[in-house]
This record gives structure tokens, C-alpha cells and sequence, in this order.
């Protein structure tokens, strides 16, 4: 770390009042000689400190840009035509123009993150001391912070630890975002480098923010038998009056759930949320209810269920005062970051704010106290809701048909649709009295409202397509497992070996928003899947509860019937948008803890570790935000591939390996130096699929890593062959790449493989110790 | 040249915007004038009614009359299987939009880089900025679009027509291709 410290070091003191010796005092830095693990060789790295690693990967997985516009428009010169890579008026190219975007939004979602745990931190400290001791797990996670460990080479141990480290990740996200300035870096690869050590960055700040508030609130801590809790419309109570808070920072509906207990209401009221923080809302209060992902925001604002709105940060749809205002419920705005132009009532009592709202003198205010939001939200929802009697905005049937007859066909919104749905179709059957084409879309539609913006009759599309639907929506009774936390050592130790050997044929985490291309039963679809074929399954965020969003033939959806252990064939949802931590510390400590390599400061020997050992995937399906680009980028960073759904492309950049380019396949034999062909494993380091069938295929392959034993090789090519075969109806015609000796060869398939070899003119290889980095290479080869 | 927008309406390219094709007589000299094309046909040919017939079976004859080598994205290569037609290759969209940006490879079957690319049956956003890297990327290369919208970023498209106007174009093209008209 290059700030200036105040450091006082005394040996010995002898004095009046004592006898001191190595006394060790700094101010604004925690030394930790109680913790013995030696510094590795970058402990806050700086923005180039992992350049070298980052030009590596970058070297193996090019970018292929996509650019999503031909020109560039931040600065007066412009707009300039980068069209055919031209250079701009101030230098730039068009590749070094994308990947600059892709850093601006890989910073957006890093400082986002790290803003949200900075309030959290401020507010947990303030309430908890910052002494208050970071336990996520006990005696069962004693790696408490695997990522802060790794990039910070710090150990945190309370939250006041947690300080210098948000501290890094703030200058490093000012760093990141100034590089982007006109005229700073003309390099598109050295951008990407930066993207990379957004990524980085963004994954402390999720720590930091989730293990703040895993210690602070007791959520469940490394828990495989956290909760169920209730996910879904149909879960809620519509006979109480109802609090929906949305967003992702759960500190105000903390608020709302310790008033409502202190003051005995809990049994009256019901709290739900959408997004990340109805997820942490059940982490902390096992009663809270789960409506679903972000796209429901729309659809259940409309319905008039909820009787006070409470809007946090990110993802909060910017419509949803006036969507509150249109169901006569009030809105309360809870955030610096998203004050919705409301007025600043903090400092007001909470009785006057309660009769404002009640009266309706005035729709919404902005509290920035969790607390007075508390009081004031329950207060408004106990006496606002005789009142309001749950007024509604979705239509009747024969508003409907009435309405469905007057469209035009002009198909303005079906061009609208992000999912090209065939609305146009739906609406003239309405019109004819079927509402049934409406209703097959409610599962399809992301609830984004364009279709309604383009209307030239001002149609309430969605609204039609949610009323169409009702009956689903009312149906929807879910069961979820609360947000566990980490995962615990004993659980790393217990797969370290499979995993590293690859006889678990994978790790999966299916996380991120929802703007699915077909709906989130795909998402389920994948999830189960791999779950059935032994891999690790997490979820986290949307994806996890589109994922508790079907259920099997006996009425159960997989948090049900799966475990909720971190082992072959389970189902894990490690809890909310920060919670996917987790998830990358997880790989961390199988380097750690199994393969017994050291963290501190150690990140590219760690990334080293998992990028040619774990079998991990990332999988976002419906990635659609910034803070979605800055996870994918951390996970890279690591050498962890992700796969994005088709809307996917519109990140404008993939990272992507070439199969057909040998050289671009080798590694060293740590054991001797040598450079060995290791194929194409894993292949790309971000790809988008067009379909769930295509992605499914390509977890299976991309969870192949060069140290695979043969017999871990050989349950992977089965598992990749079996898909293959079965959603694309014939055998894949890349095998030869993956086979690396006989013992590679799946036995139930050893004919049809050999055959395949003999006509590829395959020749056997080994099986290294596989790093690309010369210093781990032992012994030189004489 | 007839004005065009994108089917995606907010999907605005920039100065540089696809070629209408206002008669399928293009297509085919265009396909004729190559020396290298290549098919590219993702799922949703499979699933668009053109007709009696699926976008994929018109794709199978222009692919056969026009000798063109065909890559299969997603699962399409079982569509194509189930009709007895072998693909050249299948692979990942944004796999193969990658090795057309490179000038150096050699194609999918190995004759030589590519010099005319045809793009049929993605998920239009997902065509739209495949054909935004090549537009920018691969100057080497010329792209056509065969769906029935109106592509900015193609070298060629269509506008926005129905899919009986596709139809009727199709079989126009393949007509031509076979009988080796101009």
C-alpha cells in the first residue's frame, strides 16, 4: 500500500507505570503478527501490478469487439467515426474505444459494490462498534475473507479491519475510472487489463460488504441448512397490509423488521422485496417473503398488493415512484444514491412524515435513517391500507378485449420487445375474446415496459400481459433456501482433491440478473441438470430464485430436494449480489486450504492455481447491469470462465480462445519446465450462447481443466459428450483436443472415441503439472 | 436505394449502414462473384415458418445450389442432420463471427479464407453486433443477411419484409442459383 502511515515501533520501555516491549502502533493500517503467513509478492496491488497476468490470459483469449456503437461521443471533439477501427480526433481506435466502455462499466459495477459496503460499513459500525468481530462461520470458516486475504494481504478480523480495505478499493476504482479520461490509455489491451482489475476490485468490495453484514445482522453464517424461506406473489398475505422494499442494500429493511418486532407488529404486516434485497431480507428475518427477481417490479407495483414502497439502491427501476404513485401507495427512498428527487424529510419527526403520507399531501419522501424509515414505513402501511384497500392498475378482462380491439398490428411493439415477443399476435386475439396468447408471454416477458413507451395508442401492454397471466402469477409459491454465506473449510477440504482432480465434473454458479432470453425456466432447467450430473450448483441473486421457480413432479423445487452442502450434485444459493464472494473465495480456498498455497498477496500464483485446476464456471444467463460486467470481470481475472446468455453480446466484447491455434495451448510442466499441449481447457474466458442448449454443452466443456486426472478427464468427456449428443444429436468433432492419453477415454464410449482419434491422427500426450508461470516451474529442464 | 431501419428500432448503427437488397438477383451475383462464401444459420431457422416449409430447409438448398459450406450454431446441426445435410462445421456464433475477423484463417474447410458471409436465424441483436465486428474487423469480408429484417450492420440486407416476401425471395435465389441465371 503506497499511503503514508503513522508507525510507532518500540522494543522496549521502561516506566512509571509499566514495562512495554514490541509495542507496535499504526495509525490507519493493521499490522498483523499474529498472523504468520508470509506477504506474498502483491498486497494491494496497484494498477499494474497483475499486468503481466492479465496479458496472459489476454494473449490466450483475445477480444473479439462487437462494437454496440460506431462512434465516439465523450468529449467535444466528437462524435467521431471509429468505423473500420479509424482513429477519433483524439487518437483512440474503435478497439481501444470498446474495451475503454467495457472498463467504464466494469467500474460503475466495482463502485457500486464498494459504495454499498461502504454505507453498510458505516452503518454497522455505528451500530455495532468497530470492534465487532468478523465471524462468518466460526470454528468452521476460519479463511473469514478469502479475496481481501488474497489481493489485500490483510486478515481482517473486525470491521473496523474492513476500513483500510474499502479504502484500497476506492482509490483503485478512482484509478480505474481515470483511465478512462480522454487521452489516458491508447492500448486496448492494457484497458483490458484495467477491466480485470475492476473485476478484482469490485469482488473485495462484495466481500467486504457481505461479510460486514453476515457478522453485524446474523445472517446464516456458512450454513448448509440455512433456512427456506417463502419466494413468490402467491406467498403474501394481500388481507395485511404489505411493505415492499426494492433494491439491494438491505439496511433500511432492517429498519422496518426491527420496528415492526420491537413494537409487536410483525404478526400484522407482511414484508417482501424484490431483487438482492428481499434476498438479504430473508437472510436476516426468516418470515420475509421473496416476490422475485427485478423483472417483477412492474408486474407486482401494478397489482396493487404493496402499501408502501421502500426503494434502496441499484436495480430500482427509476419509474417506480410513479408507478407507486399510480397505486396510491407511498414511496419512501432510502438512499444517497437513488433519492428519486423526493424531499429530504430525514430530519423531520416520524409522525409528521406518517401523516403527509397517509393523507397524501405529499406521494414520497427521501429518509436517509434506516431507523425513522423503520417507524415511518410500518406506521404509513398500518394506516394506509383500509384506505387504499390494495388499489390496482392492472386491467379487468374486458378492459382488455375492449382495448386489444383498437390496436393497429403496427408490430411497434413487438420491435420494441428486448425479446422480440410476438405481442402484435396476442393483442388481435385478445381482441377476439382469447386471452391466452397474452397470458404464454407472461413467462417470456422481463417486465422492461417498452412495448407501453412505443405504443402510439398508449396501450398498458404489460399490464394486459400480467392480467393475462394472473393466474401464474397468483400461483406462484416457492420455496428458496435463505442466502448461506461462505462456504466452510471442512466443505473445501472435503472436494478440494475431486475437484483439482476432476472427478466432480464441475463447479457451477449460475448468478446474475434477469433478462433472459425465454424466461428464467431455463435457468432452473440448467440448474438442475448439472446438479443431477454431480456438478456443484450455486446460485446467487436472481438467478437464484428464478432457479426455485419450478418445481419437480412431486411439488418441490431443487432447494427442496437437493442438499445445501458445498458437494458433488447440490444446490446452493449463497444469498445476494455481494454473496457471489463467495463463490470466487470458494476457489480461492481450494488453493488454499487443499492445495495448502499460501493467499497473502499472492494473487497471481492463486489465479494460476485455479485457472489450469478448478473446474468452475460462471454462468449469467440473464446478465444485463454494470455490476454483472464487474463480477464477470473478477471471475476472469482468475481465469475462471463465464458464459452469458445471447443478450450477453451486448457487454460489445467476448473473450475468446481459438481451438484451432495449438501454440495458444501450451503450458509448463511444473515438474520439469517443459512446455506441454494441454488443449483447448478451458476454452474461452467469456463467450455468450444463443441458446440454453448451447450453453448446457458449453459448461460441460469449459469445466475441463489441464490437471485433470484421466479419470477426471474421462467423467468430463462424458458428461460434455452425453449433452452433446443428446441437444445437437451427434458427437462432438473436437474430442481428439481433450483426450490427452487412453486413460482420457470414457469407457462406456471407447469405441466411438478411437475411431474419432484414429481419423483425427491423434497422438498421445501428458498429463503435466500445469502452470504459465515460469517461476513455479521446480526444476529446470538441464 | 430504398430507406431502411432496423427491425430493433433503437438498434442504430452509425455512418456506415448495410445495402438494401431490393431484388434477390443481388444475392445471387453476389454468390456467384464469391470465391469463398460461407453459411452461417443459428437456431432460429429451425423455427420459422416460411410457408410450408422452415427457414432451415430454403438454407439446405441455397447452401447446396450455391456450394456453399455451412456452420451450424447452437444445436442447429441436429436440424440440419435430421435432413440428411451435413454442415461444414458447427460452433458457437460468437466463435465463428471471431475467426472471420481473422484474415489469416483458412476457413471452415480449410480452402482459404472466407470471402462473402451469409447470416441467417440468430436472435437479432445477437446477429446485429456479430455483424457490427465484422463490419468493423474484417474489411476482407462482405456480409448478407437472409432473415427477413433489415440488418444495418450486414454489408447487404433486406428491409423489414414478411416472411412470405422472404419466401418468395428464397426460392427466387436458389431458381437462379440452379439454373445458373444472372
Amino acid at each position: 500500500m503506497s499511503k503514508k502511515e503513522v508507525h510507532l515501533k518500540i522494543g522496549e520501555l521502561k516506566t512509571e507505570v509499566g514495562f512495554l516491549k514490541n509495542l507496535e502502533l499504526s495509525v490507519g493500517k493493521i499490522l498483523q503478527e499474529n498472523w504468520t503467513e508470509p506477504m506474498g509478492p502483491t498486497p494491494f496491488p496497484s494498477l499494474t501490478a497483475l499486468r503481466e497476468w492479465d496479458m496472459k490470459l489476454l494473449q490466450r483469449y483475445k477480444p473479439f469487439y462487437m462494437p454496440y456503437c460506431d462512434v465516439c461521443c465523450h468529449c467535444t471533439f466528437g462524435k467521431c467515426d471509429l468505423t473500420g477501427n479509424k482513429h477519433g480526433a483524439c487518437g483512440i481506435n474503435m478497439s481501444a474505444q470498446q474495451s475503454r466502455t467495457v472498463l467504464i462499466s466494469a467500474c460503475i459495477g466495482a463502485a457500486t459494490h464498494v459504495g454499498h459496503g461502504r454505507h453498510l460499513l458505516e452503518h454497522l459500525i455505528e451500530k455495532f462498534g468497530s470492534n465487532h468481530p468478523l465471524d462468518v462461520g466460526g470454528l468452521n470458516v476460519k479463511v473469514e475473507a478469502p479475496i481481501i486475504r488474497l489481493v489485500c494481504g490483510v486478515k481482517p478480523e473486525t470491521l473496523g479491519d474492513l476500513d483500510q480495505v474499502l479504502s484500497y478499493a476506492e482509490s483503485q476504482v478512482t484509478h480505474l475510472l481515470a483511465t478512462a479520461h480522454t487521452g489516458q490509455e491508447g492500448s486496448n489491451l492494457d484497458f483490458e487489463s484495467k477491466v480485470f482489475h475492476a473485476g478484482m476490485i469490485d469482488h473485495v468490495g462484495l466481500e467486504a460488504a457481505d461479510i460486514a453484514q453476515i457478522a453485524a445482522y446474523g445472517f446464516p453464517k456458512a450454513d448448509p441448512d440455512a433456512p427456506l424461506v417463502d419466494l413468490g406473489f402467491g406467498t403474501v398475505n394481500i388481507e395485511k397490509p404489505v411493505i415492499l422494499c426494492i433494491g439491494h442494500n438491505v439496511v433500511p429493511s432492517v429498519g422496518i423488521i426491527d420496528y415492526m418486532k420491537d413494537n409487536g407488529f410483525d404478526e400484522q404486516i407482511e414484508v417482501c422485496g424484490l431483487c438482492c434485497t428481499a434476498t438479504d431480507i430473508t437472510r436476516y428475518y426468516k418470515r420475509g417473503k421473496i416476490i422475485g427477481p427485478i423483472s417483477w417490479q412492474l408486474r407486482f407495483i401494478r397489482s396493487g398488493v404493496p402499501d408502501v414502497v421502500v426503494l434502496d439502491e441499484q436495480c430500482v427501476r427509476t419509474d417506480c415512484f410513479s408507478e407507486a404513485e399510480k397505486i396510491k401507495a407511498p414511496v419512501i427512498a432510502a438512499s444517497e444514491k437513488n433519492c428519486m428527487g423526493l424531499p429530504n424529510r430525514t430530519n423531520d419527526p416520524a409522525n409528521a412524515i406518517v401523516e403527509d403520507l397517509v393523507s397524501g399531501k405529499t406521494p414520497g419522501v427521501l429518509i436517509l435513517d434506516s431507523e425513522k424509515v423503520g417507524e415511518v414505513a410500518v406506521k404509513v402501511a398500518l394506516k394506509i391500507a383500509p384506505i387504499r384497500k390494495k388499489f390496482k392498475t392492472t386491467p379487468e378482462v374486458e378492459e382488455i378485449i375492449k382495448t386489444a380491439k383498437t390496436c393497429r398490428l403496427c408490430d411497434e411493439c413487438r420491435r420494441a420487445c428486448p425479446q422480440d415477443l410476438h405481442i402484435p399476435e396476442a393483442m388481435k386475439a385478445a381482441g377476439e375474446g382469447n386471452l391466452a396468447e397474452l397470458a404464454d408471454l407472461y413467462e417470456l416477458c422481463v417486465g422492461c415496459g417498452r412495448c407501453e413507451q412505443t405504443c402510439p395508442l398508449g396501450t398498458p401492454i404489460h399490464s394486459f400481459i400480467v392480467k393475462a397471466g394472473e393466474k401464474k402469477l397468483k400461483e406462484e409459491t416457492y420455496k428458496v433456501r435463505s442466502g448461506r454465506g461462505a462456504i466452510q473449510d471442512v466443505e473445501i477440504r472435503n472436494v478440494g482433491s475431486p475437484i483439482v482432480f476432476g472427478e466432480i465434473p464441475g463447479v457451477l454458479a449460475v448468478v446474475g440478473c434477469a433478462n433472459y432470453p425465454k424466461g428464467g425456466a431455463e435457468v432452473a432447467e440448467i440448474c438442475t441438470e448439472f446438479a443431477n450430473r454431480r456438478f456443484i450448483v450455486l446460485t446467487s441473486g436472481c438467478a437464484a430464485m428464478s432457479a426455485a421457480m419450478y418445481k419437480n413432479e412431486e411439488g418441490k423445487t431443487p432447494y427442496e430436494y437437493l442438499t445445501g452442502e458445498f458437494t458433488s450434485g447440490c444446490m446452493i444459493n449463497v444469498g445476494s449480489c455481494v454473496s457471489n464472494s463467495h463463490i470466487a473465495a470458494a476457489a480461492i480456498k481450494i488453493a488454499n486450504i487443499f492445495a495448502k498455497r499460501n493467499l497473502r498477496g499472492n494473487y497471481e500464483e492463486i489465479a494460476d492455481y485455479i485457472h489450469n485446476r478448478v473446474g468452475a464456471v460462471g454462468l449469467a444467463w440473464g446478465a444485463y447491469s454494470q455490476k454483472a460486467a464487474a463480477i464477470a470481470a473478477g471471475f476472469w481475472r482468475l481465469g475462471i470462465p463465464v458464459i452469458v446468455g445471447p443478450h450477453g453480446v451486448k457487454y460489445r466484447r467476448m473473450l475468446l480462445g481459438r481451438a484451432d491455434h495449438e501454440e495458444d495451448w501450451n503450458v509448463y510442466d511444473a515438474r520439469s519446465g517443459e512446455k506441454v499441449y494441454v488443449g483447448p481447457a478451458p476454452e474461452h474466458l467469456f463467450c455468450a450462447a444463443e441458446t440454453k442448449e448451447e450453453a448446457m454443452v458449453m459448461i460441460a466443456k469449459l469445466s475441463m481443466r489441464p490437471n485433470d486426472t484421466g479419470k477426471g478427464r474421462a467423467i468430463k468427456l462424458t458428461h460434455y459428450i452425453d449433452l452433446h449428443k443428446r441437444l445437437y444429436e451427434t458427437i462432438p468433432e473436437d474430442i481428439n483436443m481433450f483426450v490427452r492419453t487412453v486413460a482420457d477415454i470414457p469407457v462406456t464410449m471407447k469405441d466411438e472415441i478411437v475411431k474419432i482419434l484414429e481419423e483425427k491422427d491423434w497422438k498421445e500426450s501428458v498429463i503435466p503439472d500445469p502452470t504459465l508461470l515460469p517461476r513455479m516451474i521446480r526444476k529446470r529442464k538441464e | 436505394m430504398a430507406v431502411a431501419e432496423p427491425w430493433q428500432k433503437a438498434e442504430i448503427a452509425g455512418p456506415k449502414r448495410a445495402m438494401v437488397v431490393t431484388k434477390p438477383e443481388v444475392i445471387v451475383a453476389m454468390t456467384k462473384r464469391a470465391k469463398h462464401p460461407i453459411l452461417i444459420v443459428g437456431h432460429l431457422a429451425a423455427e420459422t415458418s416460411l410457408e410450408r416449409k422452415k427457414l432451415i430447409d430454403y438454407m439446405i438448398q441455397f447452401a447446396e445450389k450455391g456450394r456453399i459450406p455451412v456452420v451450424a450454431t447452437a444445436q442447429t446441426v441436429k436440424e440440419f442432420l435430421r435432413r440428411k445435410f451435413k454442415p461444414a462445421g458447427s460452433m458457437p456464433a460468437v466463435d465463428i463471427g471471431n475467426r472471420l475477423v481473422d484474415p489469416q484463417w483458412m476457413g471452415i474447410d480449410g480452402k482459404g479464407p472466407h470471402d462473402l458471409a451469409f447470416f441467417v436465424g440468430l436472435p437479432y441483436y445477437m446477429e446485429w453486433t456479430i455483424l457490427s465486428g465484422l463490419k468493423h474487423y474484417a474489411p476482407q469480408l462482405k456480409t448478407i443477411t437472409l432473415d427477413n429484417f433489415y440488418h444495418p450492420h450486414a454489408t447487404w440486407s433486406f428491409t423489414n419484409i414478411s416472411q412470405k416476401d422472404l419466401a418468395e425471395n428464397l426460392k427466387v435465389i436458389i431458381e437462379q442459383l440452379e439454373t445458373g441465371e444472372k
